[in-house]
């Protein structure tokens, strides 16, 4: 019996890393930037989340306030780094956005492992994983009454607060990017740098802040990833192809972070779809089912290249460094 | 009003020496912070480090031929997207190119293995592996070349359907069954096991992406196909005014892109691992992307830009076994290479001129 | 006027691209309630000093004041802030966007971005001058003019008052240009100041109260409009009084070479481009075409060279054996496989004509490079015709390595149609092919053009300059959107009568 009620909280909480890259990533993205080192990026962001709360934790005496602020910032500060580092090679430099961005996924993912490794290490644990319980237990805290309301509440309130402000930062820049001046201004720089320029705007400050912006979201995904969903518990390489998958995303909901919102869960549904289907269906069907949100964003890309409707192309500009004095 | 303190230009072209010139010195300061940053996370002397690198990657002999099998693949797969590059279709889907071609590989093996003379599997396999990648490659290609679908975005998602196929036919395939993963395929046999020259397990390979090589060098520079790609690169118009059907050049492009990861696959599969997992590719498919633009999609200087980071990742891990860190750490060390490298090439192509305030 | 304070003024303005001095010590000032039309041939500099003056380019020397003191414009916000607003030839639009978003694009403007509120505004703005505008169309949907309508209405929003016009009428119809000069008219009377760059004489008789010519990147002088006459701007433009003196040979047995009946041609955009024209382009003839910019000359050419999708009509190619071969739907290299030999200079050379990161050797080899049989490039073959072409057209470049782009546009422009002649073409297209070169390459060109119409090749030349068209030229066809409006013999026609065809169908002689 499929049982719906426990599939949509786990395809919930599988969507939201997801959901934060797509945020962080459209907003780059917005901006002409084709960040590929979004994947390195959560993964940064994860560890240096890990990192604060393990330095934390070691000091005892855990405070419910610090225990949630210090992996947040860290979080946040980690993954900043990440998109400072992106911009000054791709808008300073100019560099090639593809080979920079992959670079970083490169070194982000390598980051996460070496770091993740050596508390490892530290703990001189068994298992290769580190468990915060502690901080975990603040972060993916439920509302009030979520045990209480049956079916309801297990659906709408039984997650961490970092599930919610993935939804709420979702709207909120799909709002900033339709109907505010810097959202405008934000498409424009995306679209055509040329224009958006001569129009006043400084080119170079937009890319920073959108990239940037977009890298301490994804980040967050890393974070809620290994404080929410794992628990607390860090693993190398547990991540896997979230960071990948967030970039689907983005072109499966063409660019609009409140389509992210039910997408990413849809897309967080097909990858643990396979643990749902009926039992003595061969594993290895399992496998297909999980490569459904690739395909599906695959044809996503082909139906919206064919049909060439101008609203719904990727950003004109993206991918492309711009100069002002090219000629 | 501000005062713009310096100002950026293009440059008209630099000589090759000073260019490389800047290459060579963004190399040194980045092994100087890499070196920093070794000392800092392990308290380690870097010379030490850098030492031991050097151990890991030319020790003994047999590190030497680890080190040059690596090289081989990696510029193999460097080879086959550089086609696609120059012609500014930016193929990320190296990695399921060779994944697929890989599995290619491993069906014939497995399906056909003891049914046919092996000289005839082998041929069966390498048509397999080149005809599954190149298909692979060619499906994006159609689409870009009929439609303009973003090829970035659709390569980079065909990699993690070839990786599910193959996860897929790992289950189909596994043996022993329950355990997850296909063992070594014809133990017994050795049937489709590509032969081994002079007794050494990875000749076969490295000659194989050496005559690669020089092929792919010529076909870029000195036929009409490299000629026509690179008018399509540079100017799709150009193109179609001297009467390039640029979308045939596209997918004709692809398939071989496709074709040579393919036979990345058939190394990998068929000469050294004689199994498919979805790990086969290892992250090479990307590594390739960043080797290939380093080199300035010229294959003989791909041989020394995959060779930089080959040492690399070898030197690391020998680090990360001598002084118990994690291996991971190899790729940090080649992140930081990577970030200066291509942070370089700005001040290859522009110029800084620095303004005088005036009183 | 001496008691005016300028409104800016540009001293010893310099600025290089790579080898070419676009602006040399260029002097400017414009001053409050005048027109100013800054007047030049193409590369003269226009472009490039008011792109100086907007931000977009920044000056390698010189010094800027406006109202009396020194600024440094180093982006397009500073020059807003200073009130100096540019309509750039080609539309610095968002496509995606409407036509209200892209009007307040850039703006800072107090409180949240109420887009009802900007659309009331930009409606009155457009009713207060007249323009037709729907404020929430998104530009992708919009034609041409429109367009720029849209670029004068964002100046307009923005109360720029230095107002400078990048030869804004280029892509108008008559009516649309009258409309746009008595805004400009308005905006004078109300104290501003407007630039408008041109190389149309008439316009500056027209419109203007003061003009200022560059010629070669240099300030050449500027005087009053009333005290001037359309000789005198011309000569400070070109330097000398204009005795073109081009020689102009008999054809030598013209037969027809080309024919083409009822062509229509519509854009992607599903504007017509070409409507049913006809005509026939003999041997050993040079057949002009003329017309106001954007009337269908590019796809003509384009039609003819196989690189433009055609609704209707026929194109036929005639054999010296009065054989004919449609070339309607063909594509440059089934024509080429027909055994057509035709050649095209196309009006972007470095976009099209040209690859120009390729050395003359590689761009030689972009028309031969399918010889031989084989996989293999023969190189030997594009080699000596490079060295022909350096030689014969006397090409000035460091050696043949050195990439295209890197080249003086007279060089370029000796390269593309070098390598376009060099094939023995039977069809020669040229698409502004003096465009942007100074006296001397032009000559140089019109001579290698009376070659090959000696040797007996159909020359079908678009021009933009009347007086080159009616010297050079054995017949004129005169477009005027995208209708055949006439066809005139080059010898007895004035200029007079073929300046009226392109602004009205058959000159407005029938009814």
């Amino acid at each position: 019996m499929f049982d719906i009620v426990s599939f949509i909280p786990r395809a919930v909480m599988q969507g939201i890393p997801l959901l934060y890259g797509a945020t962080g990533e459209t907003l780059t993205e917005k901006s002409g930037n084709l960040n590929l080192g979004i994947p390195g990026i959560m993964y940064v962001g994860a560890i240096s989340g890990v990192i604060g709360a393990f330095l934390y934790e070691r000091g005892g005496n855990v405070q419910p306030f610090p225990a949630v602020a210090i992996p947040l910032l860290c979080c946040l500060f980690g993954s900043l780094l990440m998109g400072l580092l992106y911009c000054f090679l791709t808008v300073t430099l100019r560099a090639n956005q593809n080979v920079t961005g992959l670079a970083m996924t490169t070194f982000g993912v390598g980051f996460g492992n070496f770091f993740g490794g050596s508390l490892i290490k530290l703990t001189g644990s068994d298992v290769p994983s580190i468990a915060l319980s502690a901080t975990s237990a603040y972060f993916s805290k439920s509302l009030p009454f979520a045990d209480s309301l049956g079916a309801f509440g297990k659906i709408f309130l039984s997650y961490g607060f970092l599930a919610y402000l993935a939804v709420v930062i979702a709207f909120v820049a799909a709002w900033v990017l339709k109907k505010t001046r810097v959202g405008l201004h934000l498409r424009a720089v995306g679209e055509n740098p040329a224009t958006a320029d001569a129009a006043g705007l400084n080119i170079t400050r937009y890319k920073y802040a959108a990239t940037c912006a977009g890298s301490m979201i994804a980040g967050l995904g890393g974070l809620y990833y290994v404080m929410d969903y794992a628990s607390g518990v860090w693993s190398n390489n547990a991540f896997g192809d979230r960071g990948w998958l967030a970039i689907a995303l983005v072109i499966f909901t063409i660019w609009r972070p409140n389509i992210a919102v039910p997408a990413s869960f849809l897309f967080g549904g097909l990858y643990i779809l396979y643990l749902f289907i009926p039992a003595g269906m061969s594993l290895s069907v399992k496998e297909l089912y999980k490569m459904s949100p690739y395909v599906v964003t695959i044809i996503v890309l082909i139906i919206v290249s064919v049909r060439n409707k101008k609203e719904n192309q990727p950003p004109e500009s993206l991918g492309v460094a711009y100069f002002r004095e090219e000629r | 009003m501000h005062n713009a303190l310096f100002h950026i230009s293009k440059r008209r072209e630099l000589p090759w020496y000073s260019a490389w010139g800047i290459r060579g010195a963004a190399i040194v300061l980045a092994l100087v912070v890499c070196a920093i940053v070794t000392a800092l996370a392990t308290g380690l002397n870097p010379l030490a480090v850098y030492g031991t690198m050097f151990q890991g990657a030319f020790g003994t002999t047999r590190r030497v031929w680890i080190l040059l099998q690596n090289l081989a693949i990696l510029l193999c797969i460097s080879l086959a997207v550089t086609p696609a590059f120059k012609m500014r279709f930016w193929n990320i889907g190296a990695e399921g190119q060779v994944l697929i071609g890989g599995l290619a590989t491993a069906a014939c093996m497995i399906l056909l293995g003891g049914k046919l003379p092996n000289g005839l599997l082998i041929l069966i396999m390498l048509l397999a592996a080149v005809a599954a990648g190149a298909v692979w490659a060619m499906i994006p290609a159609i689409f870009k070349a009929r439609w303009n679908t973003n090829e970035t975005l659709f390569t980079l998602m065909m990699n993690y359907v070839a990786t599910q196929l193959v996860a897929f036919f790992v289950i189909v395939w596994e043996s022993p069954k329950g355990s997850g993963k296909i063992g070594i395929i014809n133990q017994n046999t050795e049937a489709g096991w590509l032969p081994q020259l002079a007794g050494q397990k990875y000749l076969l390979n490295i000659v194989v992406v050496a005559v690669l090589t020089v092929a792919m060098y010529v076909y870029l520079n000195y036929t009409k196909h490299g000629y026509e790609i690179s008018v399509v690169g540079e100017s799709e118009r150009t193109a179609r005014y001297v009467g390039v059907k640029v979308g045939r050049v596209i997918i004709r492009t692809l398939c071989l892109s496709g074709a040579v990861c393919g036979i990345a696959g058939l190394l990998l599969v068929g000469g050294t691992d004689h199994t498919v997992t979805t790990s086969i590719a290892d992250g090479r498919g990307f590594t390739a992307v960043m080797v290939s633009w380093l080199a300035k999609f010229n294959p003989i200087g791909m041989v020394f830009a995959s060779f930089l980071i080959v040492f690399l990742g070898r030197g690391a891990s020998e680090i990360s076994t001598i002084y118990g860190l994690n291996h991971s750490f190899g790729d940090i060390l080649t992140g930081i290479i990577l970030f200066f490298i291509i942070g370089s090439e700005f001040f290859i192509t522009y110029r800084l001129s620095f303004r005088k305030k005036e009183v | 006027m001496g008691n005016k304070v300028a409104a800016v003024q540009m001293r010893d303005i310099t600025k290089s691209f790579g080898t070419v001095k676009a602006n040399d010590k260029v002097w400017l000032d414009i001053y409050r309630g005048e027109i100013l039309a800054l007047l030049g041939e193409n590369g003269s500099g226009k472009t490039t000093l008011m792109n100086m003056l907007s931000g977009i380019y920044f000056p390698d020397g010189g010094q800027i004041f406006v109202d009396g003191k020194e600024v440094t414009i180093g982006s397009p916000r500073d020059a807003f802030d200073l009130g100096i607003g540019m309509i750039h030839q080609h539309f610095k639009l968002v496509e995606v966007l409407t036509a209200a978003e892209n009007i307040v694009l850039g703006l800072r403007e107090k409180g949240r971005l109420n887009m009802a509120a900007v659309e009331r505004k930009v409606r009155e703005i457009c009713e207060t001058y007249g323009f037709d505008v729907d404020p929430g169309q998104k530009v992708y949907d919009m034609s041409v003019s429109q367009k720029q309508t849209v670029e004068i209405v964002k100046v307009l929003y923005r109360g720029a008052d230095i107002l400078i016009l990048d030869e804004p009428t280029a892509v108008l119809t008559p009516q649309e240009t009258d409309k746009l000069f008595a805004v400009l008219r308005n905006m004078r009377d109300s104290g501003k100041a407007v630039v408008i760059i041109t190389h149309k004489m008439h316009e500056v008789e027209e419109l203007s109260d003061r003009v200022a010519v560059l010629r070669q990147g240099r300030f050449v002088g500027d005087m009053a409009t009333k005290d001037t006459n359309a000789q005198e701007m011309t000569n400070m433009m070109v330097g000398h009084a204009v005795s073109l003196n081009i020689s102009r040979p008999e054809p030598e047995d013209p037969r027809p070479r080309i024919e083409v009946k009822g062509l229509t041609v519509r854009s992607i955009d599903g504007i017509v481009k070409l409507d049913d024209v006809s005509f026939t382009a003999r041997s050993g003839e040079i057949l002009g075409v003329a017309g106001i910019s954007g009337c269908g000359q590019k796809e003509l050419l384009e039609a003819i060279a196989g690189l433009q999708p055609t609704e209707r009509g026929s194109i036929s190619y005639i054999n010296d054996d009065g054989s004919r071969e449609e070339l309607l739907g063909k594509d440059p290299l089934s024509i080429l496989e027909m055994g057509v030999s035709l050649s095209f200079v196309p009006e972007d050379r470095l976009g099209m004509g040209l690859v120009g990161n390729m050395d003359m050797t590689g761009n030689m080899m972009l028309r031969s490079y399918r010889r031989g049989k084989g996989p293999f490039l023969d190189r030997r073959f594009p080699l000596h015709r490079a060295e022909w072409v350096r030689q014969e057209l006397d090409v000035n470049t460091p050696g043949l390595t050195t990439p295209v782009r890197r080249l003086s546009g007279g060089n370029v422009q000796k390269v593309l149609v070098g390598r376009e002649i060099a094939s023995a073409p039977t069809v020669l297209l040229t698409a502004y092919a003096v465009r942007g070169l100074d006296i001397g390459a032009s000559y140089t060109i019109y001579d290698m053009i009376n070659l090959q119409k000696a040797k007996g090749v159909a020359v079908i030349y678009v021009g933009e300059d009347l007086d080159v068209l009616l010297e050079l030229s054995d017949r004129i066809l005169v477009l005027c959107g995208g209708k055949v409006s006439g066809i005139v013999d080059g010898r007895s026609a004035t200029k007079r009568e073929v300046g009226m065809m392109m602004t009205k169908l058959g000159g407005g002689r029938s009814a």
